[in-house]
């Protein structure tokens, strides 16, 4: 008797939310897309024209800054899963007592304001800092170079804000690996680095997917950085994007430009998981089964 | 040899340690500019130590104001996006119906979304309806919207491994549906509740990409940091953001301490792994 109102019980409990995701983010998105396709300026008016060219122009316009941000965001995650991987490894087997502690470091970044971090970074790598002396002394920087608005700087800070994003996933990975399976390798005569090759990098490729997933996205689209840390020939996708919004004001190909970041990325992610296979693109989930 | 060999064994160790030293440097520095007395308007180079700044932290108007819209801001995200996320988890843990993959899916896109298309989606979106005016109300609906798929994850793991039969012992003592949900389930799942509500406060307070596309006239503590970068950033920012750092930390350790407590007192329930109410939940 109950039993229709009973299966609606999940649609009440999703309606709020799912319609505040429809409305917010599913119809700004189609928005969007009309607005790419439209002509017009801020003082005449936009009309829908179905201007295609205003995708074939800005990314014919923008391709270095396109190129520059995956370029970017690609030497950025491959550095934070360097960086990542032994960091999470030595919290996950090495760390014991001070698993807690370490944990509790990877996410204390997040404690302090993301643009403030990103500034003190210009602090570090300021002209006048010990960090650049030093690096001059041992010849990394060249006497009357400068760290600051090279393309160096931007990656340091792109690798250095996604970081925690790469540790976490690879730490839930790496603390689930059965220590037994490592200990069988070894009483079957398999060296340290046939043991890590066979059986833990293949056990935490989940992980691997999920870390390069949440740092190479937020990555290729972020701004902050090459603001703050770039000079004018560090432009970034994300920096034409919100300067044509906010300053220009030029919003049929900030939209066009905006429509492309997002389909690429998309196209990039499908083809990724199905290389890469899909249980791991949702981390906790396999463990509800 | 065998400085060679120690070596050999603890590299794992000594990466990881350096690791966290990139990653906490920055949390220093600003600590430490927050002591600096500059001579001029930019606080990049060192220059003496003084506590005047720690003195009068709050003397710089817009930027306190800034502050205050911050809070507020990640104040009532954190209300919206907790009730909303609730809401979806539970429907998502507990619940087998039809759409629940699209349900899933629509939860997922967001965060794989990068903020800069999300803040100029959103931004098209209130320029072409034109309903909306750009302030404060843009801001709390572009928060609770990317806060949401957050606090669905969060919920959703507490919610998984959750003994349904406490509920079905509390209907079967006679409570209402309603009954049993606020006195059985909501404090059982209360400390997944308080995390999720942390972290969209905190994911919140800390916006910047899409506040800076929706903020129109409106000034958030991020935007504030960012408009005054060219004209040289107040050491205040410094004292401001280490006094937050310490807060939540605070916050941090207090949250740790009441879980353990909690999970100490709850250590009578019986076995969760068990059972098998929870449904399998596929992308």
């Amino acid at each position: 008797m109950t039993s229709v109102r009973q299966r609606l019980v999940p649609y009440w409990l999703l309606a709020p939310g799912l319609i505040w995701l429809i409305v917010f983010f599913v119809i700004p998105m189609y928005y969007m897309g009309e607005l790419s396709l439209k002509t017009g300026s801020i003082d005449t008016g936009y009309q829908l024209t179905w201007a295609f060219s205003n995708y074939t122009d800005a990314i014919s316009q923008y391709s270095t800054q396109f190129f520059r941000a995956f370029y970017y965001a690609g030497v950025a995650t491959l550095l934070c899963l360097l960086i990542g991987y032994p960091l999470a490894y030595a919290i996950a087997f090495k760390a014991g007592r001070w698993k807690n502690l370490m944990l509790f470091a990877v996410v204390a970044p997040f404690f302090t304001t993301y643009l403030i971090r990103t500034i003190a970074w210009k602090t570090i790598l300021d002209d006048s800092s010990p960090v650049v002396s030093f690096l001059k002394t041992i010849h990394l920087v060249p006497q009357d170079g400068r760290v600051l608005a090279t393309s160096a700087a931007v990656i340091a800070g792109l690798t250095y804000n996604f970081l925690p994003f790469m540790v976490l996933p690879l730490f839930a990975a790496l603390e689930r690996v059965d220590i037994r399976l490592l200990e069988a390798g070894k009483d079957l005569y398999a060296s340290a680095t046939q043991t890590f090759l066979r059986i833990t990098l293949p056990i935490t490729m989940p992980g691997i997917v999920a870390g390069v997933l949440l740092t190479f996205i937020p990555a290729s689209g972020d701004y902050v950085n090459a603001t703050f840390l770039g000079g004018t020939n560090q432009a970034m996708i994300g920096n034409v994007i919100q300067s044509k919004y906010l300053v220009v004001r030029d919003y049929s190909e900030a939209a066009a430009l905006s429509f492309t970041l997002m389909a690429i990325i998309l196209v990039a992610l499908i083809v990724y998981i199905k290389f890469a296979g899909t249980e791991a693109l949702m981390g906790d989930e396999e463990e509800a089964e | 040899m065998r400085a060679w060999r120690w070596l050999r064994e603890n590299a794992v160790m000594i990466v990881g340690i350096l690791a966290l030293l990139y990653m906490l440097t920055p949390i220093f520095i600003i600590a430490i500019f927050s002591f600096n007395d500059p001579t001029g308007r930019y606080n990049f180079e060192w220059v003496g130590f003084t506590t005047q700044y720690w003195q009068h932290p709050f003397e710089i108007t817009e930027l306190t104001s800034a502050l205050e819209v911050s809070i507020r801001l990640a104040f009532f995200t954190a209300i919206g996006a907790t009730i909303l996320g609730t809401l979806i988890a539970i429907a998502l843990v507990r619940y087998q119906f039809f759409g629940r993959r699209a349900a899933n899916l629509l939860i997922v896109i967001p965060m794989a979304t990068p903020e800069v298309v999300i803040g100029a989606s959103l931004l098209s979106f209130f320029l072409t309806l034109n309903i909306f005016e750009l302030g404060f109300q843009t801001l709390l609906i572009a928060h609770i919207m990317f806060s949401v798929s957050f606090v669905v994850i969060v919920v959703r793991s507490r919610l998984i491994g959750f003994d349904r039969r406490l509920e079905e012992a509390a209907q079967d003592l006679g409570a209402n549906a309603f009954t049993t949900f606020r006195k059985v389930t909501l404090p059982l799942i209360a400390p997944g509740v308080v995390s999720a509500a942390l972290l969209s406060f905190a994911l919140s307070i800390d916006d910047f990409v899409i506040s800076n596309f929706n903020s129109g006239a409106e000034v958030t503590f991020p935007l504030y940091i960012f408009g005054a970068n060219q004209r040289g950033i107040p050491v205040q920012v410094n004292v401001i953001a280490t006094m937050l750092f310490a807060l939540t930390v605070i916050a941090m350790l207090f949250v740790i301490i009441q879980q353990r407590r909690a999970e100490k007192a709850g250590e009578i329930r019986p076995e969760e792994e068990t059972h098998e109410a929870t449904v399998p939940i596929t992308v």
